[in-house]
């Protein structure tokens, strides 16, 4: 009878401690997102304040927080303060010819490394690896200089040609085609089929998740790319957005209500990017990193 | 009747294999000739030299590297980036801990997930202005919250010029990398390694009742070596390289270069003051560094970590 008692003791003490431990992780969750979210939250209040509302100190404290009145009219300054427009378009453009370029690129080199036999392929695949070490500083100065001597600097082609070439498509593409079974491939080629054929309607439809995730970072590294456009462009009509962002906040350096509507431009399509494929990203980080 | 012998094939297998390769590898070994390996030795090449550009190069010798160690500034923005890599452990330990408590097989892991990964995600120059507001020194998110702070306690309490100042521009820009760098792809990893821990581990050890302490630093923290081994490394690999987008969009490197670093340097070297040698010899030296954190990270894999 005692002994029944204690046992059931035992068994609440023990849910007890459980579901602390899960209101702890809840409590310990949450203040670590509100962390995450209250600077978003402050920007896009800003963004909608009254320029000259900002200053005041006397304010009740909630009102730093919720603007009296929206002025959306601040987008529409943005929007209109330097060509926003047209620094979206050459983003588009400029992260379209990249990550399409990359990746198509990319996937030829990895599908020779990964599945055709020619000489010295293993040494030229380490050569690829060992170059993955090389600070991209290093390579900077004198890709500048060689697209100066060609003529390119402040083109669209200095922005996009040194970005479609990267060891690290190829690497991690490699890598991912190295695990398709052979099988099918076999079955291919009795059949007669050629090496592109079997690249083309084999191993790409199967190497979907890899290809995603390889468009994906390739599209937001490129995306949010500062300092190569900011070296290679002096144009404002051929700036992206975050040369086109700085150049804003260089005119603009204390009006803050458009700079940060004009940031939330910028970050809006990210976001919706991210959210759509946020699956990849997160695929994408254990392949890369645990491999790597 | 002559039987049809069988058509010979025009170019021998292995010869066709091999043309094959190279027609998939052609573009892209191309681009990786123009663009990556050979940039490489012409940026040695470079630093023997001194050149602005505009006048022809002239061959310098070692007098770049020499130049480079008595340079005051360039040993200052090495502490400098040093001193900002105070983010790795801090953002690692906080990303451990988020990763603890996501693995608690609790609902809403996916949006917990989604939110910490926001700051990571929308980094960049967007994420930059907006922590030049918060920072700022009579009206940002940091000096009104610690104005209230004081006034509710009755104390005196006035926030630090935060950008300005340089004492603390530095810890500001760490407090920022944190924010940024908490949620998320180190998360993500430890996240990925914890649930690839055995559960039967911690099974033996309740049996021999350890508690969750113990747990943690017996088994989990063990176990998980080799992910945080992977990121520290390629966090201080990375570290050399960073810190360029922030200062330039937040501090321009300052107040008195003290949020300048190494990468920041070699770009108002070369792209600045056209000091294109001596650029390429910043290069080298990170380049440097790098080749031996890398040579580090392949030996010591095997020794420094703990392996199931």
């Amino acid at each position: 009878m005692a002994r029944e008692k204690t046992l059931e003791e035992l068994k609440r003490r023990a849910r007890f401690k459980a579901q602390a431990k899960v209101l702890l992780a809840y409590g310990f969750l949450s203040a670590g997102a509100l962390a995450m979210i209250a600077p978003f939250f402050w920007m896009v209040t800003t963004s909608l304040k009254e320029p000259g509302s900002i200053f005041s100190y006397q304010q009740p404290w909630w009102q730093d927080w919720i603007p009296v009145q929206f002025v959306w009219q601040n987008y529409v300054k943005a929007w209109v303060a330097v060509p926003f427009a047209r620094f979206y378009l050459n983003s588009l453009f400029v992260s379209t010819c990249v990550t399409a370029g990359q990746v198509t690129t990319s996937a030829l080199a990895a599908y020779a490394f990964a599945r055709l036999e020619f000489p010295a392929r293993d040494k030229i695949f380490f050569g690829y690896l060992a170059t993955m070490m090389v600070p991209g500083a290093v390579t900077m100065i004198p890709v500048f200089i060689l697209l100066r001597y060609l003529g390119w600097i402040d083109t669209y082609k200095a922005v996009i040609l040194p970005g479609i070439f990267t060891a690290y498509g190829t690497f991690l593409l490699r890598q991912f085609f190295l695990t398709l079974p052979k099988d099918l491939e076999d079955a291919a080629k009795i059949d007669g089929c050629s090496y592109f054929g079997i690249f083309w309607r084999i191993i790409l439809p199967l190497s979907k998740p890899a290809l995603a995730t390889l468009t994906t970072f390739t599209f937001m590294g490129s995306w949010l790319n500062f300092m190569w456009p900011l070296i290679v462009l002096n144009t404002h009509n051929l700036f992206t957005l975050p040369v086109g962002l700085s150049y804003f906040q260089s005119l603009h350096n204390t009006d803050w209500a458009l700079l940060m509507a004009g940031s939330l431009m910028m970050i809006l399509p990210i976001l919706i990017v991210f959210l759509i494929n946020q699956r990849y990203f997160v695929e994408g980080i254990k392949l890369t990193g645990i491999k790597g | 009747m002559k039987t049809e012998a069988v058509k010979k094939p025009f170019l021998k297998n292995s010869t066709k294999e091999t043309l094959t390769a190279f027609g998939f590898l052609l573009p892209n070994f191309i681009g990786f000739l123009l663009f990556t390996s050979l940039p490489v030795l012409a940026s040695l090449a470079l630093s023997f030299v001194r050149w602005d550009l505009f006048t022809p190069p002239q061959f310098a010798g070692l007098d770049n590297f020499i130049q480079l160690f008595r340079d005051p500034l360039f040993w200052k923005y090495c502490w400098n980036t040093v001193y900002l890599m105070a983010t790795i452990p801090l953002s690692m330990a906080g990303s451990l801990m988020l990763a603890l408590a996501l693995n608690q097989k609790l609902k809403g892991i996916v949006f917990f997930r989604t939110i910490y990964f926001l700051p990571t995600i929308c980094s960049g120059v967007a994420i930059y202005m907006l922590w030049r507001l918060l920072y700022n020194a009579d009206f940002g998110l940091f000096n009104l919250t610690i104005a209230k702070i004081g006034e509710i306690f009755h104390l005196p309490l006035k926030g630090p010029n935060w950008l300005t100042d340089e004492e603390w521009a530095k810890p500001a820009l760490i407090i920022m990398s944190v924010w940024q760098t908490v949620g998320g792809y180190n998360m993500v990893l430890y996240l990925a390694a914890l649930q690839g821990v055995p559960r039967d581990l911690y099974e033996a050890a309740e049996i021999d009742g350890a508690n969750s302490w113990q747990k943690f630093w017996k088994v989990t923290w063990p176990q998980i070596s080799p992910t945080t081994f992977f990121i520290a490394t390629m966090s201080i690999i990375g570290g050399f390289q960073a810190g360029f987008d922030p200062a330039f969009i937040m501090t321009g490197g300052g107040p008195n270069g003290s949020t300048t670093t190494l990468i920041y340097y070699l770009f108002n070297n070369a792209f600045q003051w056209n000091q294109m040698g001596y650029a390429a010899a910043i290069a080298w030296f990170l380049f440097l560094v790098i080749f031996l954190l890398t040579l580090v990270k392949w030996k010591s894999f095997g020794r420094a970590v703990y392996y199931y």
